[in-house]
């Protein structure tokens, strides 16, 4: 076990954290100046580290004592949330730079976040999953707060950094009952020691319920879900779109990889704990998301269902189940991030509007945009051909596979209540009277990505067997041993 | 041995004592200071196990610190106690029954501890050093080595820490004026100094 094999196994890693040190130089000693470069080569980090994750070492590799692993599950997540990063990074841009947050230090926070992400993502022991963790949610309580003059802002991070830091204590004490009946924090050392004992002691499942509801909280599952509507309202929005996202999928690989390999052995003691956080995040999710009028709100409330349904894969604790959470979660970032660029084009007179009513008319106004966010509503909603429907199919045919008929149903039932209100949104921008338009001139940015958020989400059927048969080879890995 | 249990529940009590008196003493910075003291004592307990590097860092990081962190908050800001303990009965049932469950989920968990019996197949690292080392020694061994990636990890947490604090307090004033010192240094006589022959009795 040497430095330099150690080192080929964590060159994406390593670069995104050098490139994000050279930013910072450059910034400070360039200064605001630089921020529309710094933005740029931002985009660029996070482009050449898919590259190196992609062309890294194939099949299972270990470093550093097996604290940190690359697999086909974690290149596969990595480059989602790479794709994410990068698109939400573009959609700041013009924000940003117009709105006076003219902070170089914005896309660096951005790639430290990318950075701990992908430190979870690679996660082998709990100790290096709570680093991942912490770097990850540091840079995320400061990116929610950036527009420190505004009161909703820093409210938004310091509730954030709060009960974020709650969350951490939670975890960090379930972490330490199981170090406590294991003596180890290595996921192998824990799934062995697992595995050879019959019946879970107490502790250690109390640890990992423990564990469980920290991570619930990183994936914002009811009942540890209070804190997203407040800050993805009081975010700026494309930090909002940012949050939607990247930290999700993040989270939930995670999630997905702590409950498989190290407590693979334990799936009876924390299947009940998956299948009630997952039927309460679709409940809650689609029946209170119906009364927001803001639309940030809204598309809190609706993530909170979502993460309920990726749950859904989870509880079935199957292959297939995780086969079904990677397809989903490779939809639900190009849904949200289309979504939220439509969001950012709600223009009125210089000022961001946010309301739903708002958008009253606005297929007459503006029917290029009405139409590409009538397109991710349906799709969000689960309607067939549109990605969002083979998402939720993917994940309820786990379940029903998995004999858990009441998670299904409940989806089923929720995905219909949900469509309520993502087709309100519908029925606002085409039959109601037309209001104020918004303003002209979307930016290049905005087009584009729209556009390409359009198309994958249109055509992802014709897209659907790579995806498939990668989150398939993904998904055998958890299931190796 | 007689000598180690006197100091065990010497320094068991005081601490229990002083983590009591944080609570309950009316004036903050008395609070801050029993929090010292309740510090001091448990590096003491940690001295007894044999775990001399926690008690040093206890006492550098908390006492040195956190605390001293505290006092300064604590005397800085100005926030009425009294005012915040206004609601103290009436959150007391509820506040009493989340600490009664807790006590008897801890009692629950810990009455039926058990360590793996597999558990030293799977160590990292032996718990007690073999021969002498001492433990700062024994963590210097495996740091810097087994262990460099979540070193590193954790450096740059707090390089990210350092970011957040200046990006959300640092504020640039163009209305300030600076002294600069390399400007002041550079300043020539004959820059600023001009001298005239003036004719007496004419006036600049």
């Amino acid at each position: 076990m040497d430095i330099v094999s150690d080192i080929a196994v964590i060159r994406p890693e390593l670069f995104v954290a050098i490139a994000g040190m050279v930013m910072l130089m450059f910034g400070a000693f360039r200064g605001e100046s630089s921020t529309k470069f710094i933005y740029w080569l931002g985009v660029g980090v996070l482009v050449v580290a898919g590259v190196l994750v992609l062309a890294g070492p194939t099949g299972t590799s270990l470093a550093f004592n097996a604290q940190f692993v690359v697999d086909d599950f974690a290149v596969f997540v990595k480059v989602l949330l790479l794709i994410g990063a990068a698109l939400a990074l573009i959609l700041a841009m013009p924000f940003n730079l117009r709105e006076g947050i003219d902070q170089f230090e914005f896309p660096i926070l951005i790639i430290f976040a990318v950075l701990g992400m992908m430190m979870m993502v690679s996660a082998n022991d709990l100790m290096s999953l709570y680093l991942g963790i912490e770097l990850q949610s540091l840079s995320l309580y400061v990116v929610a707060a950036i527009r420190r003059d505004t009161l909703r802002s820093s409210e938004a991070g310091l509730k954030y950094f709060v009960l974020g830091a709650l969350s951490s204590g939670i975890l960090l004490y379930g972490m330490s009952l199981v170090y406590g009946f294991a003596g180890t924090t290595n996921f192998e050392g824990l799934a062995t020691l697992f595995a050879a004992d019959s019946e879970a002691s107490i502790g250690v499942v109390v640890g990992l319920v423990f564990i469980a509801a920290g991570l619930a909280f990183k994936v914002s599952a009811v009942p540890f879900h209070m804190w997203t509507p407040d800050v993805y309202e009081g975010a700026p929005t494309p930090v909002t779109a940012f949050f939607a996202v990247a930290p999700k999928i993040a989270a939930m690989a995670l999630f997905v990889r702590v409950m498989l390999e190290p407590f693979g052995a334990l799936v009876l003691e924390w299947q009940q704990v998956i299948w009630f956080i997952s039927l309460a995040s679709m409940l809650l999710g689609s029946f209170a998301a119906i009364v927001q009028t803001n639309i940030k709100r809204l598309m809190a409330y609706s993530s909170i269902g979502h993460m309920g349904f990726v749950l859904v894969g989870l509880a079935a604790g199957s292959e297939e189940g995780v086969t079904g959470i990677l397809v989903y979660l490779t939809i639900y970032l190009f849904m949200n991030i289309g979504t939220f660029a439509c969001i950012l084009a709600m223009r009125r007179g210089g000022r961001m509007v946010e309301d739903i009513d708002s958008l009253a008319g606005l297929s007459k106004t503006n029917p290029m945009l009405a139409g590409a966010l009538a397109l991710f509503m349906f799709s969000m909603a689960g309607i067939p051909p549109l990605g969002g429907f083979f998402a939720k199919l993917f994940v309820f045919r786990a379940a029903i596979n998995a004999e858990l008929y009441v998670l299904a149903v409940v989806g089923l039932l929720t995905s219909v209540v949900g469509a309520f209100y993502y087709l309100r949104i519908i029925k606002v921008m085409y039959f109601d009277e037309a209001a104020e338009p918004f303003d002209k001139g979307l930016g290049r940015e905005i087009t584009v990505l729209v556009t390409v958020t359009v198309i994958v989400t249109t055509f992802f059927f014709i897209g659907l067997a790579p995806v498939l048969s990668g989150a398939e080879a993904a998904a055998a890995v958890l299931f190796a041993v | 041995m007689i000598i180690q249990a006197l100091a065990f529940y010497l320094f068991a009590a005081v601490a229990v004592a002083s983590g009591v008196m944080v609570i309950s003493a009316r004036n903050p910075v008395h609070s801050v200071l029993f929090l010292i003291l309740a510090f001091f004592n448990s590096a003491g307990l940690f001295i007894l196990i044999g775990a001399e590097f926690l008690a040093m860092i206890l006492v550098v990081v908390y006492v040195g610190a956190v605390a001293v962190l505290f006092l300064f908050v604590v005397m800085m800001l100005d926030i009425n106690f009294a005012e915040m303990r206004e609601g103290f009965l009436q959150y007391l049932p509820i506040g009493a029954l989340i600490g009664i469950i807790l006590a008897a989920e801890l009692i629950l968990v810990f009455g039926s501890w058990v360590v793996s019996p597999e558990a030293a197949q799977v160590l990292t690292a032996p718990a007690l050093p073999a021969g002498d080392l001492t433990n700062t020694h024994a963590l210097g061994n495996i740091i810097y080595t087994e262990y460099i990636y979540l070193f590193q990890s954790a450096g740059l947490v707090l390089l990210v820490a350092m970011i957040g604090a200046i990006v959300l307090t640092l504020r640039h004033r163009p209305d300030v004026r600076r002294q600069k010192i390399s400007d002041q240094v550079e300043r020539k006589r004959e820059d600023v100094i001009e001298i005239r022959d003036i004719p007496t009795g004419s006036g600049v």
